[in-house]
């Protein structure tokens, strides 16, 4: 009897303190990246949610009247709620700007710095280049060339007059 | 506020019966132009080349010149 009755204590404290751990601090903090997001996309015409999430009293009493009939809605009217739900029409989101100048400029620049950089490389970074790029060289393997009838129908030979050891005119 | 209804259908129909045969027409004078421009010239200069030409006598200006390996120019 009083055994039972201790247990019954036991077990009302046991069930007190599991709703204690529950109570709101086991819930994870939600994310504003999580929640659906308004974007003004021509692919995606119609976004998650209304641009205007607060309406202000006025924008508040426009949606009422837009339970109603909207034959009754003026055109400024019809216009104001456009704007409630959307931020820019498709005519102002295509719109085409300038951008591309400053793309194509900046371009431009950094080509020429890439340029500068590489002169100073080839100046103060590499070593000198193979003999094989002499002139002397290179006029050996030109006569080299010429000797064994490289392309000598369209090619290179085709060129050279072998009878007058010239170039064709 | 009452603009026309705009075409909802038939866009890629209407595309391609446009752009197809201009395609195949571009193509069709690319392929002409190569043939005439590149191969027929190509051809007539091989054969012209071989026309005149004595394997022998290159030959031996070549042996001449030093390039071969297995035969040596005639003064050595």
């Amino acid at each position: 009897m009083l055994a039972s009755r201790a247990l019954r204590l036991v077990g009302k404290r046991a069930i007190s303190t599991s709703v204690c751990l529950r109570g709101g601090h086991g819930v994870a903090k939600v994310e504003d990246y999580t929640l659906p997001a308004y974007f003004d996309r021509r692919e995606n015409p119609l976004p998650d949610i209304r641009y205007v999430q607060n309406l202000s009293p006025v924008q508040a009493s426009l949606k009422e009247k837009e339970k109603g009939a909207w034959a009754a809605l003026s055109a400024d009217e019809k216009i104001a709620l456009y704007r409630i739900s959307f931020h820019q029409s498709f005519a102002e989101m295509n719109q085409e700007s300038a951008e591309w100048k400053s793309v194509v400029a900046g371009i431009f620049f950094l080509m020429g710095l890439t340029g500068l950089l590489v002169l100073w490389q080839r100046k103060y970074v590499y070593g000198p280049v193979p003999h094989t790029l002499d002139p002397e060289y290179k006029q050996k393997e030109l006569q080299r060339m010429l000797d064994m009838r490289m392309n000598p129908v369209e090619g290179f030979s085709a060129n050279w007059d072998y009878e007058n050891k010239q170039w064709k005119k | 506020m009452s603009l026309p209804k705009p075409l909802m259908r038939g866009l890629l129909g209407k595309r391609l019966r446009f752009h197809l045969p201009i395609a195949f027409g571009l193509s069709l004078v690319a392929a002409i132009a190569f043939k005439y421009g590149v191969t027929e010239p190509r051809k007539k200069a091989y054969a012209d080349f071989y026309k005149q030409y004595d394997a022998v006598k290159e030959f031996n200006a070549m042996k001449e010149a030093g390039v071969f390996e297995s035969v040596q120019p005639s003064g050595e």
